[in-house]
């Protein structure tokens, strides 16, 4: 009798669907139209950051995004809930992080492009997730506005706590590719970079804001939809019982089979071999970590992006990521007015590391100021690659009260330091 | 209006008065004049009551730091705002207060401006809700920041349809306090 009422009901919803789906796909086309004359003839207009990122997933391609709301990241789950439908793609609130993240994870691995966007208190819920994402090589991305404080903490404030979080939160030793943008247009174009990343290394990536960078609203002119680069996973070429789904060869990028499509593989947590199957054996455990660790520093150059700003005379420079470098380059130019000379070093790419770049800027300058909003988390990282320089020539202006570092500050360490 | 340097303007007040609301249709408008802008806020975790401010600065050059530090104009709905934020007005710059809020001015300002835009919202639009509103656009035709005509088709693209026609009421009810200001 059931069977029979499912029967029917499924047969009386077919045609209904057909026509239902026929409507909607003229109607996306005449959306579409809307769509490239307000939104992808791109004039000036203003936006917020969480916008920006919620547009530049969009444009990357993510049809998937699993969240739970949360202050000061609720922004791109509110646009992707309205956006997503439209576009055929996927918006799912799910009961809490954990969920999230292993929805992002099941979503990427039938084949979605997938992102979710969280704060604090949800990102430390994601580490077990983001691991798992990690191990098992499957590209996603997890956005962080940043709020100040452990736990709840002051969710309307900024802070730049999650730095270290957001390279180690995660146990086990695994390597992270995490972008750190400092305006609303950088928020776009990284966005679908950390996109892109995730589909070409296999991984969870990272993207990490400022709550202000999140809520401000700028002037921008985002990119017409032409000159935007948009890099898919690559596919198996090979007949499904020869695909390995972690291959190894000499880029360590190898291509990847979504479920569905007719290849066999097995996802799991535990370490495995090439197929995806459980193992303990010493030398197939090396060979997964190594390809872990590899496929981040066999491509450092791919992946690390910096910006230098007034750096070729400088004789201070000062190392800040995001909301903080704009404050620096305030300060910069009040400094520069007085004839200092003083420039900026700005990680896009924040882990890895720019290691390089950092070498260089301590062999070309005396000092070295780390303005963060956090209880020193960077000045670290510059503290690793000081080799022969006594401690107090990198100095650090820390702030962890829910204000940002303003330009002023800066240009007093600066005129301390001259 | 050529901009020399970038102009800073806080919108001062409590959660609810729609400053952040304002502080966008200010920013808005400037886009639409083709300038540069950033518009940031601070506010706490509640929707009413508590601090809330927005900052908008407007330049033709990049903005690096995007919180307003120096006013060149400040406006106050609350006392407690206005206690708070008037010192860091540059001495040129102009400050703009609701007298239905804000008793007690600490500095004697050169350029004050005190009308109680609450009461007149109220009483001249039968709602206090448009008073962010009604005091931003007295703050552009005071200051010349932005053209009439770009905070009217701003407001027209912020607020919901709906409260449009009110808004554009208020519009220009601020428009005409500012033209006859002082006479």
């Amino acid at each position: 009798m059931l069977k029979k009422t499912t029967s029917n009901s499924t047969k009386a919803k077919t045609p209904k669907a057909e026509t239902l789906k026929k409507k909607s796909s003229a109607k996306k086309a005449a959306s579409k139209i809307v769509e490239l004359e307000s939104n992808l003839e791109r004039k000036t207009i203003i936006m917020q950051g969480n916008e920006a990122v919620a547009y530049g997933a969009l444009d990357a391609g993510v049809n998937f995004f699993a969240g739970y709301p949360i202050t000061p990241s609720t922004e791109v789950a509110e646009i992707l809930s309205a956006e997503l439908p439209k576009r055929g793609g996927v918006f799912i609130q799910m009961e809490d992080e954990i969920a999230s993240i292993c929805a992002i994870v099941g979503a990427s691995l039938a084949g979605a492009k997938s992102l979710t966007a969280t704060s604090g208190p949800g990102f430390s819920l994601m580490q077990e997730g983001i691991g798992f994402a990690k191990i098992t090589e499957t590209p996603c991305v997890v956005v962080n506005v940043q709020r100040m404080g452990p736990s709840t903490g002051m969710p309307t404030s900024p802070a730049q706590g999650d730095i270290m979080q957001s390279r180690w939160g995660s146990h086990g030793d695994s390597p992270a590719i995490v972008l750190y943008p400092d305006s609303v247009k950088e928020s776009y174009e990284l966005t679908i970079r950390a996109v892109n990343l995730a589909e070409k290394y296999r991984t969870c990536v990272i993207l990490l804001m400022d709550e202000v960078i999140g809520h401000m609203r700028e002037s921008v002119r985002l990119p017409d939809m032409a000159n935007v680069r948009v890099i898919n996973r690559i596919k198996p070429t090979v007949p499904p019982h020869w695909y390995k789904h972690y291959d190894e060869n000499q880029k360590y990028l190898s291509p990847l089979a979504s479920f569905g499509e007719g290849y066999r593989f097995h996802v799991t947590g535990l370490t495995h071999d090439a197929h995806g199957f459980p193992t303990n054996k010493a030398g197939e455990a090396g060979e997964m970590m190594d390809r872990l660790r590899k496929k981040i520093t066999y491509n450092i150059r791919d992946l690390v992006q910096i910006e230098s700003h007034q750096m070729d005379d400088a004789k201070i420079a000062i190392f800040a990521a995001g909301i903080t470098a704009r404050s620096a380059k305030a300060a910069i130019a009040m400094a520069r007015h007085e004839g200092i000379k003083v420039g900026l070093l700005r990680p896009l790419t924040i882990w890895p590391f720019p290691d390089d770049a950092v070498r260089k800027m301590l062999r070309d300058v005396d000092t070295v100021i780390v303005p963060e909003l956090n209880q020193g988390q960077l000045i670290h990282e510059i503290r690793r690659l000081t080799k022969d320089k006594s401690e107090s020539d990198v100095l650090s202006i820390r702030k962890v009260n829910g204000d940002l570092i303003t330009p002023n500050e800066i240009l007093r360490k600066i005129k301390e330091v001259i | 209006m050529k901009m020399e340097k970038s102009y800073e303007i806080r919108l001062s007040g409590s959660g609810g008065q729609g400053l952040i609301l304002g502080g966008i249709i200010l920013a808005r408008a400037a886009v639409l004049d083709n300038h540069k802008v950033t518009q940031t806020q601070s506010y706490g975790p509640e929707s009413r009551g508590g601090y809330s401010r927005a900052d908008v600065i407007i330049s033709d050059r990049d903005i690096f730091f995007p919180e307003a530090t120096n006013f060149n104009c400040l406006l106050a709905l609350t006392q407690e705002a206005c206690d708070k934020y008037l010192f860091d007005l540059r001495d040129t710059g102009i400050l703009i207060i609701d007298t239905t809020f804000v008793k007690n001015l600490a500095l004697a300002a050169d350029n004050t401006y005190e009308l109680p835009f609450t009461e007149i919202a109220q009483s001249e639009l039968g709602s206090a809700i448009s008073t962010n509103v009604l005091s931003v656009a007295f703050l552009t035709k005071i200051t010349g920041i932005v053209s009439d005509a770009s905070l009217a088709a701003s407001i027209a693209l912020s607020v919901k349809p709906s409260f449009v026609d009110l808004n554009i009421k208020a519009m220009k009810l601020g428009f005409k306090l500012a033209e006859n200001y002082g006479r």
